[in-house]
């Protein structure tokens, strides 16, 4: 007992050194809940309708919001819309897909107005959600219903269309006349980038004369090197280790939280890289110095503007599809160490307005 | 029910037994349960020895429960701000603390079993760590450590899903065939490891986790071919099994549920009651003695692991047929290493693995109301899990703590001075 009241005497010690300066605010913002407080400093630049009554909820599929991915984007946009618009947030995060249908209808027990769900794996159970509760809407990522029942919305992105600008620069960048990718798990919405970058670079040729080869995917085929694995970062390094071997001098992961590790390779072997999904500068930072710039893909703004439209009632099931017109999808600044010279910057946008024009189309 | 005078299985040594506990007349559960504790403390050498005692269990969540209560405080932004002014208000941090600490178990009980929902939500996820723990433990009791479960729920999974969204049979039949498919699939995928270490001594801990790579990249690959997917889509994804394929549900809960309690009772009876569940123990706890005894050592093995998986591929059936779970390369979540933690937690005995698998459902079924309704970060619950087995995996700890007398399994009191 005389131990036990040593430990309390130390840790009260501590604590007093630790806090004894401290103040409360005041009774109101400390009593407040803190996830339905619009902050002050969001309202200061242009003062955005506010919804303090709309209750706005994500459910993630079993990547979990910290994925630096897909689930970590479209959450970013569900606080951005409790930031600018006042929304009251929940959420919750699934651990297997047999989990799914519970999570949806858990957010549906507190009241959500708007749910945003996290992936096609979540298809089914957003769309068995939304026929039971027809007053809520619901907006998923990376999929789209071919009959989509009135109160869901399919959130939709061509990242061919960037992926094609990436493929294009890394061709453009390669001096030793190859670029490697590969993917997390042969799926559409992995594939779409490979095929992008892949008419890229076949379009850098032609317009060269170049012949710069395309190392881990078969557009013909729709075969190459994957992962199969999200979450394993050693097996994209050791990937993108034997693209290297081969030659590959401009690395482009499209594996989540696995590419990585092809970024780790590309900065252990002094040749570049082209993350996904976010501004790699951003999101991981430490490799900013490999990186030629990334494909952005931005969920979390179509996220917040699903939750917008779902407050302000006009909410529609049309299907929502992010391209480089609209800002959707779009390559992030070039990486600091990138040293694109302003004739190939002018080029690439030249072939951005292109494909906004429609002159060239990337399937 | 095991502990019979005649049991040859290993001689008790005196200190080591359950002392002081009532032997016959308790009450159903506390007596299964001391059976159980007698029934691993009693045999000194074999796998079971190490494991812990109800009572030890019990302190385990007891304070994985406590350390719970100061991590849902810590993660409490109100709570954290709180603490820069504590000596001015001090009430302000306990008040919210409290606050904090109780919704945040209050969704864990409402949510688990407060209501209807809740019970069908606790149950459907029980039922396949029931199944998958109980073939876990079976392995276990016949001396082997089947880290494989998952492969086997997921071959389980494949088969028993294929047979229910590819075939068109009659409901009642389509829905045995699809059962049976999965019970063979998983009971073959775990007597390939059982064979190897019936014929050439592998250890069945490196070949099933191995055959978990195995499993996985097999589901891949089939998940990757047309006649799994659905049709107009190349996503790995397979279309759910028909309706007449799935379990039936009664008062919103599946029948696979039962199929898990039913499937609790058969492994009691083989291992208490069969010749065959006798063998099992006996080369659980000692091999050689068994094989002198003139048991077949190898066709216990393989007979063991074929169960095992085959409970592996029950447990694969609550999801794809009774909650109609489309095929993915996750469908088996992890479930099957789940199972694990499980079977260790229940002691291995089947009342146990039920016990145990109804308290990580229901962690699971709360754990979704304390992110939903608490705003408790999902981690937690997860943390919490780990906690509990870490606990129970540290007896020594815990007495510690607790200050529970005795080393030789003798404590039963918790109740002097903490």
């Amino acid at each position: 007992m005389k131990k036990t009241a040593r430990m309390a005497m130390v840790a009260g010690l501590v604590a007093l050194s630790l806090t004894a300066c401290g103040e409360r605010d005041s009774d109101e913002s400390a009593s407040e809940p803190s996830s339905s407080a619009p902050t002050s400093e969001a309202t200061s630049e242009a003062p955005s309708e506010q919804f303090p009554d709309h209750k706005a909820c994500i459910v993630s599929d079993s990547g979990g919001f910290d994925d630096k991915s897909f689930n970590q984007t479209s959450y970013a946009g569900l606080t951005k819309a409790a930031e600018d618009y006042g929304v009251q947030t929940a959420e919750v995060e699934s651990n297997a897909p047999s989990e799914f249908g519970d999570n949806i209808n858990e957010m549906v027990q507190q009241g959500c107005n708007t749910i945003a769900t996290v992936g096609f794996l979540l298809g089914d159970a957003t769309e068995a959600a939304a026929k039971k509760n027809k007053d809520v809407d619901f907006a998923i990522v990376d999929f789209a219903y071919e009959k989509p029942l009135p109160n869901v919305k399919g959130l939709t992105f061509n990242t061919a269309e960037p992926s094609f600008l990436a493929g294009y620069l890394a061709a453009a960048k390669s001096e030793t006349g190859t670029v490697g990718t590969f993917g997390g798990v042969n799926i559409p919405t992995v594939t779409i980038f490979m095929n992008g970058f892949y008419q890229g670079v076949q379009k850098y040729n032609e317009d060269e004369g170049a012949d710069v080869q395309v190392i881990g995917w078969n557009p013909e085929t729709q075969e190459g090197s994957f992962t199969n694995d999200f979450e394993n970062k050693t097996l994209g390094q050791s990937t993108a280790e034997e693209m290297i071997t081969q030659g590959a001098d401009v690395i482009f992961p499209v594996a989540g939280p696995a590419g990585l590790g092809g970024l780790q390779a590309a900065q252990d072997n002094d040749v570049k890289a082209i993350w996904v999904d976010t501004d790699g500068c951003e999101s991981a930072a430490e490799y900013c110095d490999v990186l030629l710039t990334s494909v952005v893909k931005a969920m979390d703004v179509a996220v917040e503007q699903a939750i917008l439209e779902s407050a302000q009632d006009t909410f529609s099931n049309e299907v929502y599809e992010g391209t480089l017109e609209n800002e959707g999808v779009g390559l992030a600044p070039y990486g600091p160490e990138a040293d694109i010279d302003d004739e190939l910057s002018s080029k690439i946008d030249e072939l951005k307005q292109q494909i906004i024009d429609g002159e060239i189309t990337v399937e | 029910m095991s502990e019979t005078p005649k049991d040859p299985l290993g001689p008790g040594t005196p200190d080591n037994g359950d002392q002081g506990q009532g032997t016959t007349t308790q009450g159903a559960v506390p007596a299964g349960k001391n059976d159980a504790a007698r029934n691993g403390a009693g045999r000194d050498r074999d796998l079971t020895s190490w494991l812990p005692t109800v009572v030890d269990s019990i302190a385990a969540v007891v304070l994985a429960l406590l350390v719970g209560a100061l991590l849902i405080m810590f993660s409490t932004p109100r709570v954290v701000e709180s603490l820069s002014y504590f000596f001015s208000y001090p009430w302000d941090f306990f008040k919210f603390s409290g606050e904090a600490v109780w919704d945040g178990y209050r969704a864990l009980i409402s949510g688990s079993i407060g209501s209807g929902t809740a019970w069908t939500r606790t149950l459907e996820r029980a039922a396949p760590l029931i199944c998958a723990g109980l073939g876990v433990s079976l392995a276990f009791r016949a001396g082997m450590f089947n880290i494989g479960a998952q492969g086997q729920i997921l071959l389980g999974a494949l088969v028993g899903g294929f047979i229910g969204f590819h075939y068109d049979l009659p409901p009642g039949i389509h829905l045995l065939a699809a059962l049976l498919g999965a019970l063979v699939a998983g009971a073959a995928w775990g007597a390939i490891a059982g064979i190897l270490k019936a014929r050439t001594g592998a250890h069945e801990v490196i070949t099933t986790i191995m055959l978990n790579y195995v499993g996985r990249f097999t589901m891949l690959y089939f998940l990757g071919k047309e006649a799994l997917q659905r049709p107009d889509s190349d996503n790995l994804l397979s279309p759910p099994v028909d309706d007449s394929a799935a379990f039936p549900t009664i008062a919103g809960v599946h029948v696979g549920v039962l199929l898990a309690v039913v499937a609790a009772l058969f492994v009691w009876w083989l291992l208490e009651r069969s010749t065959l569940g006798f063998e099992m123990r006996a080369v659980g706890a000692n091999p050689d003695a068994a094989r002198t005894a003139g048991m077949s050592v190898a066709r216990v093995y393989v007979s063991a692991m074929a169960l095992a998986g085959m409970l592996a591929g029950l447990a694969a059936t609550m999801t794809v047929l009774g909650r109609q779970d489309s095929l993915t390369d996750q469908v088996a979540g992890t479930v099957g290493f789940d199972a694990i933690t499980v079977a260790l937690l229940g002691r291995t005995t089947p009342l146990g693995t039920v016990l145990a698998g109804l308290l990580f459902g229901a962690l699971s079924a709360g754990g979704l109301s304390m992110q939903g309704a608490a705003g408790v970060p999902p981690e937690l619950t997860q943390v919490l899990q780990a906690l509990i087995v870490l606990f129970v995996a540290a007896p020594a700890l815990v007495r510690g703590i607790f200050r529970l007398r005795g080393q030789g399994r003798k404590a039963d009191v918790m109740a002097t001075g903490w």
